[in-house]
């Protein structure tokens, strides 16, 4: 059976177009999680039933905002790939494109708005 | 042929479970359950922006005992996806994609995920003293 729409024929797109740029990025996108998602669960241990004053004090020291904000960009950019994959697996038509692109919408405005509550916090909190 | 009438990926309840079968679905389960995970993240950082109070309720719902099971399943997600998407990135490199490895790393990822949340609840706990 042919697989291939027919404009993805006419383009001569295969899997090895756009995928493999995702599937790479997954990969490496995975390789930094390890370490950061570590640091995450000890940071999030450290900061247990803290109060705001506390958690401002702990944001404001470089590293700590640092090591969140590329958590952050991180997990959801590699969230971001992961949901695609998943959601091309699952749904077709126009399902498919409505889920995409709240689910895309959705991660990409949770993401941004970790970063400016990082920065925020860390430098005015 | 139109996009539109391509074959989905198989769907899982026509297999057999098999131990390789379950623990991929699950690293997908986890995976899934984690970006929904990313919900309270981001209410957690942003709360902060709306004052003390804002903080100290999500805080406190986090610190409940609902909040406490939904960490606990977000910990054990966490390692677990971590575990097998290590054990991924080995296959990638050409390490272990035989069956009788595949088997075997497999146990040992799901005993690491269940080890490394225990050891992380008894700290957590200790630390916050109950
Ligand atoms: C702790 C470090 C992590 C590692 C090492 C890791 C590793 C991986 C790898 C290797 C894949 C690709 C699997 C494949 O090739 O089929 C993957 C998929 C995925 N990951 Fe992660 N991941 C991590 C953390 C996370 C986090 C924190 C989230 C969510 C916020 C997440 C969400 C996903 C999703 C949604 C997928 C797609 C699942 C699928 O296609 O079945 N991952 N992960």
């Amino acid at each position: 059976m042919e697989m291939r729409s027919s404009l993805g024929r006419a383009r001569g797109l295969g899997t090895a177009n756009e995928g493999v740029h995702h599937w790479w990025a997954q990969k490496v996108t995975a390789i930094a999680l390890v370490p950061l998602c570590i640091w995450f669960v000890f940071a999030v241990i450290s900061l247990m039933g803290a109060d705001l004053d506390t958690f401002e004090a702990w944001i404001s020291v470089f590293g700590n905002a640092l090591l969140m904000i590329l958590l952050v960009l991180v997990l959801f950019y590699h969230a971001y790939i992961g949901m695609q994959v998943v959601i091309e697996d699952y749904l077709q038509g126009a399902a498919r494109t409505a889920v995409m692109i709240a689910t895309k919408f959705a991660l990409f405005t949770l993401g941004v708005s970790c970063v400016i509550a990082v920065l925020w916090l860390g430098a005015w909190g | 042929m139109a996009s539109g009438n391509r074959p989905l990926s198989p769907h899982v309840q026509v297999y057999r479970p098999q131990i390789t079968s379950v623990l991929s679905i699950l690293h997908r389960a986890t995976g899934v359950f984690l970006t929904i995970g990313t919900l309270f993240l981001t209410w957690w950082l942003v709360s902060g922006l709306y004052g003390p109070e804002a903080f100290d309720t999500a805080q406190g719902f986090l610190g409940s005992w609902f909040g406490h099971l939904m960490l606990w399943g977000f910990t054990f997600s966490l390692f677990y996806h971590l575990g097998n998407g290590v054990r991924h990135l080995l296959w990638d490199f050409g390490w272990g994609f035989e069956l009788p490895q595949l088997r075997q790393s497999g146990m040992v990822m799901v005993g690491f995920a269940v080890v490394l949340t225990l050891i992380t609840l008894i700290s957590a706990y200790a630390s916050a003293g109950g």
